[in-house]
């Protein structure tokens, strides 16, 4: 074989191999919204217009597209903790409780940040810290639980996330209540206090802090030495611990650092779009992401696509919701099929692969 | 403090822990089933979910609560059958499906009953009780505790149940070797993928009848998202039972106290924010698991497909 013909051959290999990938990506989002369709049809509703109107309204009408760039910020700085949590072998599943409990606390602390004649930069900064730093705290018993005990951090996770969106509702209601209006919300900032928007446009610039800490994120997990020792710890617990790692540490990290940043998804949140928390008020983004961060593999790069598909949907699934009567727990159904269908792809080629090996 | 405790407060706070128990108890039940057999069950708030629209439609529709729990267990064990399936037999992770069932199960309940019902929940008529003769006249704790559904008794009867079939039958060991030395149970000429595949499909089966007592008895109505974290809670019930039926038990009973104490202080005249109290079931499992993780006990197997020939 000249080489000439290797050379072909190996180019050829890696197109095989990169059609691959994207099958495997592209596979399960087909099926899903595949059987979604089905489920749209048994309900009496037309899936293609329903897959129409969400495109139209997400994607190709300027506001739709503005909305669903602006909902991004916070999926991706929630992506980027997951997949810190994720390559180091930890579930975070609480992430709307340290999100909403960020959020809240936010809300409270900037009207009294302004009042104070805080110049904005130093207030938006203070924001961006404190939400950080409440997110992770919220974290802190979990990471105990599984660093000392072992305990399963699944449960605890989700535990403190209830914990939190309740608690996020006792704050709004009682100490950080707005006692000029009638439902209990917290204080509103005018739109001049929020954070500035891109141009023309009603995108705030959220959502290029955000894009930058999930390539940040991505580089750290696969450049620095902090981040292969997360890698490590996370693939081989036993091995991480004959090479001397400090285990505890780097699960106390690994939770402090994807915690902390969805506390700063919530202040982003609140300080780029809402300005004001309801009582009540729980997107629970936190679940819908983490679909998104497996299809990607883990990867910054591919998590910034599925987040705009998904942010596209989430918007146009909101509009359909008042202009066709489908409720928007279509799109949480949608993200279930998601999830299976990714689990029997990853299955299936596994057993393809497992063949190629006999 | 002397006003607290009132015989009102007393007995309408035994009634509401054990409606608020109930359910946990049988999924609580149910999931220490799949645990000791080595499948983590994180779906089991799914099939409460898909238990408790289910009973309460059908038990709606039909007219009938016998028919109603049939449809909520039923329910359980079509979504057990998914999850068992793509799990034990596939191998898939346990999570994954897991997470992904629970999330199918909030988005389709409430789109069903969107559909359904639109804006409008309905109720069901109150159900029939036994009345334990004798005892159900007694003060204070005598209709809290004597004049339930069947199911109750039945729910805390099977508590009891288990503890013998764990113990004392082939069918307890061999769950017990399925958690934690799958490959000695397969050695042994047991299936070990049959063994886990059924105990998923009884943890359906009770975590279902579980929500379905939740969404017919508790609440007499459905609502989206009721289930509100139930399920995870038996999971963790589970975790810290360390297999003891019993302690399940005593477990959904503190629980389901403390789920109904927002109801027991309202009618003892004391108005403090829902949502403190609803804080409350949360808090006491996180205080729960910082104090007792210690004591916690996992099957060495839990989570881990089994693959013979594999180490």
């Amino acid at each position: 074989m000249s080489a000439v013909d290797q050379k072909e051959e190996q180019a050829n290999s890696q197109v095989w191999a990169a059609v691959r990938t994207i099958l495997r990506v592209m596979f399960p989002i087909a099926l899903a919204l595949l059987a979604g369709a089905l489920l749209l049809m048994v309900l009496g509703k037309d899936p293609l217009a329903y897959y129409g109107y969400v495109v139209k309204r997400g994607l190709l009408s300027p506001t739709g597209l503005q909305a669903s760039i602006t909902r991004m910020a916070p999926l991706l700085l929630i992506a980027a903790g997951l997949i810190v949590a994720f390559r180091t072998g930890l579930w975070n599943l609480g992430v709307d409780g340290q999100f909403l409990l960020a959020a809240v606390c936010v809300a409270a602390l900037a009207p009294v940040l302004i009042n104070a004649q805080v110049p904005a930069p130093v207030m938006i900064l203070l924001c961006f810290l404190v939400s950080a730093a409440i997110g992770a705290a919220w974290s802190v018993v979990p990471a105990f639980l599984k660093a000392k005990h072992g305990i399963n951090e699944i449960i605890s996770t989700l535990m403190m996330s209830f914990l939190g969106v309740s608690f996020a509702n006792v704050l709004i209601k009682i100490p950080f209540n707005d006692p000029t209006t009638t439902v209990p919300q917290t204080a509103t900032l005018s739109v001049a206090d929020r954070l500035g928007r891109l141009g023309d446009t009603t995108i705030h610039w959220g959502i290029i802090l955000a894009v930058g800490v999930v390539v940040a994120v991505h580089l750290m997990m696969k450049r620095t030495s902090l981040g292969l020792k997360l890698q490590i710890a996370g693939s081989n617990p036993r091995a991480a611990v004959h090479a001397g790692l400090n285990m505890k540490g780097l699960t106390y990290c690994a939770f402090a650092i994807s915690a902390g940043l969805a506390g700063l998804a919530g202040a982003v949140d609140l300080l780029g779009v809402h300005g004001t928390i309801r009582a009540d008020w729980n997107p629970a983004y936190g679940i819908l992401v983490i679909p998104l961060v497996f299809l990607a593999r883990f990867n910054g790069f591919a998590v910034i696509a599925f987040v705009f598909f998904f942010a596209v949907l989430m918007i146009g699934g909101e509009s359909a919701a008042r202009r066709l009567g489908v409720p928007s727990f279509f799109v949480l159904v949608l993200v279930a099929l998601l999830m299976l269908f990714f689990a029997v792809t990853e299955f299936l080629d596994h057993q393809r692969r497992k063949k190629g090996e006999e | 403090m002397g006003g607290l405790f009132t015989d009102a407060f007393i007995g309408s706070l035994i009634f509401g822990a054990i409606t608020a128990g109930i359910p946990l108890l049988l999924a609580g039940l149910g999931e220490q089933i799949s645990e000791k057999s080595g499948v983590l069950n994180i779906g089991l708030e799914g099939m409460m979910l898909f238990g408790a629209y289910a009973g309460f439609s059908v038990a709606y529709s039909q007219d009938s609560f016998l028919l109603g729990f049939l449809a909520g267990a039923a329910a359980g064990v079509a979504t057990a059958a998914i999850m068992a399936t793509l799990c034990v037999i596939w191998s898939m992770n346990q999570i994954v499906v897991g997470i992904a069932l629970t999330l199918g199960a909030e988005g389709l309940t409430a789109l069903l009953h969107h559909f359904q019902f639109s804006r409008s929940y309905p109720r069901l008529a109150k159900s029939e009780t036994w009345s334990i003769p004798g005892l159900h006249e007694l003060p204070v704790v005598g209709t809290a505790l004597f004049d339930r559904n069947a199911l109750v008794y039945l729910a805390i009867v099977l508590a009891f149940v288990l503890v013998w079939l764990f113990n004392r039958t082939q069918w307890g060991l061999n769950l017990q070797a399925a958690g934690d030395k799958p490959a000695a149970l397969d050695a042994a000429g047991v299936s070990v993928k049959a063994t886990r595949f059924t105990s998923v499909l009884i943890t359906g089966f009770l975590g279902g009848l579980g929500g379905a007592y939740m969404s017919m008895i508790g609440g007499g109505l459905f609502l989206p998202f009721m289930t509100g974290g139930a399920g995870f809670i038996a999971i963790v019930l589970a975790m810290l039972a360390r297999g003891h039926p019993l302690w399940v038990l005593f477990g959904a009973l503190l629980f389901g106290a403390s789920l109904s104490l927002a109801t027991a202080l309202q009618v003892a005249g004391f108005n403090i924010p829902t949502d403190i109290i609803q804080m409350l079931p949360f808090a006491m499992v996180i205080l729960v698991l910082v104090l007792f993780a210690r004591h916690s006990y996992l099957p060495p197997s839990l989570g881990i497909p089994y693959h013979r020939g594999e180490r």
